[in-house]
């Protein structure tokens, strides 16, 4: 059985080989696009769903919806290696300090979806649950909010596509973003909700 | 238990057992009867309904709050295979601030979570429970959610809740 030509080795590199190496390995852009590519090609959301919102969620990383074609197939057991806070369904007011300690321990940079009707803004318990948080909004700040009671999967996928959008607007060395959004929370209401 | 009783029998045997502690309340919306008992006689009334008519069973313990300013009660189911039937037995309050009544967990373990429950979003206090805290509602939670004159506190720990 004969070596096929095209597997046999060269005797010697051929005239130019540095060239074409260069040519089919450099690869020429710059810091933050690349960063940026790197980072929203895998956003890690963070395993952690609060009610039925989060049974969507899982539909999401099944085979039928794939959440793994796009790279944010790893929901990460601690927020330390989470880039993605999915806050899949009622946010009750015994639950909020734990949301808000959760979303503290990711690092920077660090994204969140707000997922459904209660988790936007309260939902059916809007006038009479005493219990739930009117918006995850008012504890922690969001990124993305997606519609629906519970939104269908494909509306999930399209929340990480504008997370992903916003990523491509990240700059490396600006970090006024991060630091002005860490600030929403402090117990005494916010621009958006000032304090009663 | 040779005999198998009907609702009706069981409840003659504890009107009998209890005079002036048990009386028939009413049919129910859903036409199960219910009878009421006396806040003091409840133990005992439960433990004759387990020991001696072979109600081995605790279905639930519910609170009600009939209305703002109206009584609360704190309602038992109790089931018989021996018999097949369940009974259903009031305990009223008409004093909302000083609801109090004996803790069935002696008798059924089962109790335990359902006093709390009723405890936590209705008040009603169940002497002798070895846990009586909040089961649902957060720790420092005031008031009791599930009481028609409760009022929804306007923040909680510095999140709006008036919006």
């Amino acid at each position: 059985m004969s070596t096929p030509e095209l597997l046999t080795p060269p005797a010697s590199p051929p005239a130019g080989h540095g060239d074409l190496a260069l040519k089919d390995n450099v690869l020429v852009t710059n810091v933050d696009d690349f960063i940026n590519w790197c980072r929203r090609s895998a956003v890690w959301p963070l395993t952690f769903g609060l009610a039925c919102c989060a049974i969507e969620m899982m539909a999401v990383a099944s085979t039928k919806f794939d959440i793994d074609r796009f790279g944010s197939g790893p929901f990460r057991g601690t927020p330390r290696q989470a880039d993605l806070m999915i806050v899949a369904g009622t946010v009750t007011h015994k639950m909020a300090p734990r949301v808000q300690r959760l979303w503290e321990q990711m690092a920077e940079p660090k994204y969140c979806i707000a997922m459904g009707a209660c988790t936007i803004g309260g939902g059916p318990y809007w006038k009479y649950g005493y219990h739930v948080v009117k918006g995850v909004d008012l504890v922690i700040p969001v990124d993305v909010h997606v519609v629906g009671c519970p939104p269908r999967p494909e509306a999930l996928l399209e929340g990480i596509f504008k997370i992903r959008e916003l990523m491509k607007r990240e700059k490396l060395l600006d970090r006024t973003r991060s630091y002005a959004r860490r600030a929403t929370y402090t117990g005494e209401g916010n621009a958006a909700h000032p304090a009663p | 238990m040779a005999e198998k009783l009907t609702l009706d029998q069981v409840a003659a045997r504890l009107t009998e057992r209890f005079p002036g502690k048990v009386a028939r309340g009413g049919e129910g919306e859903a036409g199960d009867p219910w009878w009421k008992v006396d806040a003091g006689a409840l133990l005992d009334v439960v433990r004759f309904l387990r020991d001696e008519l072979d109600f081995h069973g605790l279905q639930c313990i519910s609170g009600v709050c009939y209305g703002a300013g109206k009584p609360l009660a704190s309602v038992y189911h109790l089931d018989s295979y021996a018999h097949g039937c369940s009974i259903c037995l009031h305990v009223e309050f008409t004093d909302r601030d000083n609801a109090r009544v004996a803790s069935l967990t002696p008798l059924f373990s089962a109790a335990d979570w359902h006093e709390r429950e009723a405890f936590d979003l209705l008040g009603i206090v169940y002497e002798g429970h070895p846990n009586l805290v909040r089961i649902l509602c957060a720790e420092d939670w005031v008031g009791h959610p599930l009481r028609k004159d409760y009022v929804i506190p306007k923040e909680y720990h510095g999140i709006r809740n008036d919006l």
